[in-house]
């Protein structure tokens, strides 16, 4: 107790004094070294992984569209998982990249660097002239991803369909938080960066190592169904101008490529419906057009309803909170946070005001944020009510990720690799 | 209305449509975004919520970009020891010299309970005896030490700093770029209690305490000073003027 007493009596000090309570000695043969700073990564590094990044996305769309090389694809990925995930630990992330470009758009104060903006940018523009060729071998997660997935199988469109809309709301999630600067979730909740990084919190690994374990048996669960980036992708490359082909020339509608996708992506010649059956898909599509604003309405009801356990996730609610339990006396300990909140002298009142001027914007954010799910879930509803004709076996451009499995699959690539030879016939085969 | 031909060249017209959209959209986005980052490096200091401490570069504010703690806020809890992405956190402890009273009795260095005048392992404040206590020179009786941290061993527990701030404060906790990920959502900054990360300009890394930016500024003032009387040349400013 003396001691604790003489240690108050020293901080009084200390702070009556200023600095100089033991003044720096003068020595005769002893310079006083000056603190060392290390440096951190030189700017001319950015430029050499902007570069690299963008010779990657050209090498994969050229793999993927001109070259048709699953090899090339597959040793490209190996490569980028090695020097994205490995070398640069995940942390040249156009998925990431989103919240920084989204609170560069909603906060005032903050902006996203040159680097960062080039990340998020570039893949969005390759993706929108050749495809997601960034998924196929550039993206390190996804790589990781194919590499695993030895024995895939395939996974019911229907499950397909439904899980692949938790990727949009995910997306609307990240922009959700990241505008209200409440949290950057993709980064926290990105389950492959702790494999990259050799370590991460025993629940992270756990569930990088969960993902990889159910990757084996279904081919990138989290490309398909999670990933926010994928899902602008998948929109983008749903009218890129280029895209990966199935047959280098054209379908012969042999059917061996029917199972070849791991992802489902896939999609097959649609026979012409009878009269009966168009004018119930008609009838759907209205039920379903009809019911879209519904949808949207009830979600952003919902997303309004949630606004204040949004909020939570927003720091200055958290610490309002915690102010509030001590001082209506449901806490006896304080914590750190309120400690220094109080060390600082800000009243309480200004605090709660603070805090529910952030529950205000989250009142905007999730009604908009419920608004999107709700669309989200229409335009699912319109899009499989939408019979589109198809008469050759192609990929879903989408949900596509431009891997290559399918190549090896179809025969007429196999004659344009001239491993078999095709015999002029009179006649053609007649098929039984 | 030719039905057979419509279909596809509508289809067509509205791909192309979206197509350019989109590129329209891509290009607006990220022209606007270099668009503000230009006005932002641009405004003069301090603008920005980003930057913090007392923002000692005050000739033209350069881009936020790198993770630091500032010392005028940091409570030197714990947390950066246990909460950083890497095994052994990039933030340790570093000693600013110009304002360490090279004392004898260092509280940071020794505990101010129990304490015994001794260096061995079992009598020092730091767990992992990353502080080395060097004997310079004795001035009136009383002997003085340098206390230099080895940043292999230091975990960033920020015991020292504790210690250290009964007295003069020299001890405080940085982010060592040498080390730090620069992780986009710093796991550090998200369990800070004391809002005391925030981003720096990659080339100024360094946030110094008001105590210690001051004695730093008078030591360099005071060798300035001395190589000019001595040399009659200036022969070198250490750390900003």
């Amino acid at each position: 107790m003396p001691l604790v007493l003489l240690l108050l009596v020293f901080a009084a000090v200390r702070t009556v004094c200023a600095a100089d309570l033991f003044p720096t000695p003068e020595f005769s043969n002893h310079p006083i070294p000056q603190s060392q700073t290390p440096a951190p990564r030189p700017s001319w590094s950015e430029y050499l992984d902007l570069t690299l990044l963008a010779a990657a996305l050209a090498a994969a769309s050229f793999f993927a569209v001109k070259g048709r090389s699953r090899t090339g694809l597959f040793l490209l990925s190996i490569v980028s998982l090695a020097w994205l995930g490995f070398w640069r630990k995940g942390c040249l992330c156009p998925i990431g990249a989103i919240q920084n470009v989204t609170q560069a758009l909603f906060d005032k104060d903050y902006v996203a660097g040159g680097l960062v903006i080039a990340v998020f940018v570039l893949p969005l523009v390759f993706t929108l002239f050749f495809g997601r060729s960034f998924c196929a071998s550039v993206c390190p997660l996804g790589a990781v991803q194919e590499l695993v997935a030895v024995r895939p199988v395939q996974v019911p469109t229907w499950i397909d369909h439904a899980l692949g809309l938790l990727a949009y709301i995910y997306l609307g999630a990240a922009v959700l938080f990241a505008a209200t600067g409440s949290a950057w979730i993709i980064c926290r909740y990105d389950p492959f960066v702790g494999l990259f990084r050799l370590t991460s919190s025993a629940s992270m690994l756990a569930l990088g190592a969960g993902f990889l374990g159910v990757g084996l048996i279904i081919g990138r669960p989290y490309c398909r169904w999670l990933c926010p980036y994928g899902a602008i992708l998948a929109l983008l490359s749903r009218v890129s101008w280029w895209h990966l082909r199935i047959p280098p020339k054209q379908c012969v509608q042999c059917r061996l490529c029917e199972d070849a996708c791991p992802y489902g992506a896939i999609v097959r010649p649609t026979v012409t419906p009878s009269p009966i059956e168009q004018r119930a898909a008609r009838r759907r599509l209205i039920v379903v057009l009809c019911a879209a604003p519904l949808l949207i309405a009830t979600g952003t009801m919902l997303g309004f309803g949630m606004r204040t356990s949004l909020a939570r996730m927003h720091p200055t609610v958290q610490l309002a909170e915690q102010i509030r339990l001590e001082e209506t006396g449901r806490v006896k300990t304080r914590s750190d946070a309120t400690e220094v909140f109080r060390g600082k002298g800000d009243s309480v009142e200004s605090l709660y005001a603070s805090a529910d001027k952030v529950v205000e914007n989250f009142a905007w954010g999730g009604a908009l944020f419920g608004g999107w799910v709700g669309l989200v879930f229409a335009f699912k509803l319109v899009q499989l009510s939408i019979r589109r004709r198809r008469t050759d076996y192609e990929p879903d451009q989408g949900a596509c990720v431009s891997c290559g499995r399918c190549l090896w699959y179809c025969p007429e690539e196999h004659t344009r690799q001239e491993f078999i030879q095709i015999q002029q016939r009179e006649e053609p085969l007649n098929h039984a | 209305m030719s039905q057979e031909e419509s279909p596809i060249t509508r289809r067509q017209m509205l791909g192309d449509a979206t197509r350019y959209a989109a590129l329209g959209g891509i290009g607006s986005l990220s022209a606007w975004l270099f668009y503000k980052r230009s006005g932002q490096a641009a405004a003069a200091c301090p603008s920005s919520s980003s930057t913090c401490g007392e923002c000692s570069q005050a000739a033209g504010c350069r881009l936020p970009q790198i993770w630091q703690i500032d010392p005028n806020r940091c409570i030197a809890c714990d947390r950066c020891q246990t909460n950083c992405v890497l095994d052994l956190s990039a933030v340790k402890a570093v000693n600013c010299f110009a304002l360490c009273g090279y004392c004898d009795n260092c509280t940071g260095y020794f505990p101010t309970k129990d304490y015994v005048l001794d260096t061995g392992a079992e009598n020092q404040l730091c767990p992992t005896g990353a502080i080395a206590r060097m004997y310079i020179d004795k001035q009136g009786g009383v002997p003085y030490f340098e206390y230099t941290i080895d940043e292999s061993l230091c975990i960033a527990c920020g015991k020292c700093v504790v210690g250290c701030r009964l007295m003069n404060g020299s001890l405080y906790l940085q982010v060592r770029h040498d080390r730090c990920l620069n992780c986009n959502e710093c796991s550090i900054a998200v369990a800070c209690p004391a809002e005391a990360f925030c981003r720096v300009p990659a080339d100024s890394p360094r946030l110094l305490s008001r105590a210690a930016q001051a004695a730093e500024e008078a030591l360099a003032r005071k060798r300035s000073s001395h190589d000019k009387s001595s040399k009659g040349i200036e022969m070198r400013v250490g750390g900003t003027s």
